[in-house]
């Protein structure tokens, strides 16, 4: 046990752990994100509170996570490279730390083209590599990126950090997961799977390199509310990818979002069953509600007590 | 070398709008080669400067000619006084021309009529690609021989993000993935283990982070006393 968050209580003890994400609002009120972390309280571990995702300007990570703490519930923090440098990213860590936080995952971040200040300057001072490296420094020697000693040894996180098994080049994702996982990284949230068959065959790279031995891998999924969404998604959105047999059960279905949801329940227990799956990341950003349904009918509830 | 590109006509228009006797200065080095400020275009905008004052019923004398280097005191001095004679010098070099011009000759009035754009090269014939931020750090024998500080649209140096889809940035279909071209070449070469190695945080003092780059070398100082 590194942390000893619930998170990784669960994910240590072998059984299939489960997140959901909240997106922060885009206004100072929190009330909503709140009132989904109440409603989720018993059907997750942990709660990711997304930073600023796809570069829109929202409610800071860490506040949301502050808010969390004071009801008893447990965040992971995401920290993206884009928005902050070394020196505001090392501070913010500290600042989760104190606040009692102890699940940080980072990433690199969308590129700010994408969100509501194009033209913000993107900062990218360190990769979410460096950044996995500089936090389990600081946890591990003490030390800040520059060598500076920390003046007290820090409180230990559980650090995490994303992989996408269906971004390309395909042959180096597995590659780029065993790098996180030397540079420092313990738990692993993937990429939303719709592409089944792509995430068996990454898995099975894992499994022959004995990675899923070395880090706790959870796979990422999301319910798709409408066709609509779906091939939004297909041709908007890069590193997702949804197969064409996807598109077309949802074209036939009756009820969308009734189909949707068998379609990310049934992930779910596929997941289950493959080797080397420590747990289900559930990113069902604007439809929070939806997600202790999903966890119940994939039978995953009641949540363990550790 | 440098890219530049020329501002907007209605820019400049305004630009000189206070000013009678106008000089278009073109620069005779990079501009030259990507067909932005040589003296090609000299002689086109100011012909364009005298169509629009004709019409506008405003006098002006509007001239062009070209100096070899806009970025070296030696090529200013040798047609420093026909430049006084004018009330504004419109100049075709990079941002660095412009400077050296108001620096070396602080009487000047000197406006730019081009956008510096970046160091790169054209990729083929009306199309010029940035390759060189000017990082003051270059990595190319690590990545041999892309840059990944330009040409990833994150600067990262651990490779692609989540992002990289066959073969493009998620920023935009048309641009190439840095690190997908670096996987596919550090494969080719046999060195894909270059891959697997952390790099450390950049130190972003070499670039412009650090303010104003200078360099001095005492080697080739003409003050040395020889």
């Amino acid at each position: 046990m590194i942390a000893g968050s619930r998170l990784e209580k669960v994910l240590a003890s072998g059984q299939f752990a489960v997140t959901a994400e909240l997106g922060p609002p885009k206004s100072g009120d929190i009330t909503q994100l709140k009132h989904h972390a109440e409603a989720l309280r018993n059907h997750v571990e942990a709660f990711n509170i997304t930073d600023n995702q796809t570069a829109i300007v929202r409610t800071s990570s860490i506040a949301c996570g502050a808010a969390l703490i004071q009801m008893g519930l447990e965040p992971v923090i995401q920290m993206t490279v884009r928005d902050r440098n070394r020196i505001a990213l090392q501070s913010d860590l500290l600042g989760a730390v104190a606040l009692g936080m102890k699940n940080v995952l980072c990433l690199s971040g969308d590129h700010q083209k994408f969100g509501n200040e194009p033209g913000a300057k993107g900062v990218f001072d360190i990769d979410s590599m460096q950044l996995i490296k500089a936090l389990k420094d600081m946890r591990d020697e003490g030390k800040f990126i520059g060598g500076e000693s920390l003046e007290h040894p820090l409180e230990k996180i559980f650090i995490g950090a994303v992989a996408n098994p269906f971004a390309d080049p395909f042959e180096y994702r597995v590659d780029r997961l065993e790098k996180k996982i030397n540079a420092g990284a313990s738990f692993i949230q993937t990429q939303c799977i719709f592409d089944l068959e792509r995430f068996k065959k990454w898995m099975e790279m894992v499994r022959e390199r004995g990675l899923h031995k070395k880090v706790y891998i959870m796979g990422g999924v999301t319910p798709i509310k409408s066709l609509g969404a779906a091939r939004y998604m297909k041709n908007n959105v890069s590193g997702i990818i949804i197969p064409d047999e996807l598109i077309t059960r949802l074209q036939g279905a009756k009820d969308k979002k009734e189909e949707g949801l068998k379609i990310c329940i049934e992930t779910i227990q596929q997941l289950k069953e493959i080797e080397g799956v420590a747990g289900v990341h559930i990113m069902a950003i604007a439809w929070e509600e939806i997600v202790p349904e999903i966890v119940e009918r994939a039978g995953l509830y009641p949540r363990p007590a550790v | 070398m440098i890219i530049a590109e020329r501002k907007p006509f209605a820019q400049i228009k305004e630009m000189l709008a206070p000013y009678q006797r106008i000089c278009v200065l073109g620069c005779g080095t990079c501009v030259t080669v990507c067909m932005a400020g040589g003296q090609k275009e000299a002689e086109e905008l100011a012909a364009l400067i005298r169509i629009q004052r004709k019409q506008d019923r405003q006098e002006a004398t509007v001239e062009a000619f070209t100096i070899e280097r806009q970025c070296e005191f030696e090529f200013i001095d040798q047609v420093l006084e026909r430049l006084k004679g004018y009330d504004a010098i419109l100049s075709l070099a990079c941002g660095i021309g412009v400077q050296t011009l108001v620096e070396h000759v602080p009487a000047l009035r000197v406006m730019p009529g081009l956008n510096t754009k970046f160091m790169g090269y054209p990729v083929a014939q009306g199309v010029w690609v940035e390759r060189c931020l000017g990082c003051g750090d270059c990595v190319l024998h690590l990545t041999e021989g892309i840059c990944p500080i330009t040409r990833c649209a994150k600067s990262l140096l651990n490779g692609p993000c989540g992002g990289s889809a066959e073969g493009k940035c998620e920023v935009s279909k048309e641009l190439d993935c840095a690190w997908h071209l670096i996987h596919d070449r550090l494969a080719s070469l046999g060195r894909l283990s270059l891959m697997a190695e952390i790099q450390p945080p950049k130190d972003w003092s070499s670039s412009h982070h650090g303010g104003p780059r200078t360099i001095v070398r005492e080697d080739v100082k003409l003050d040395r006393g020889e």
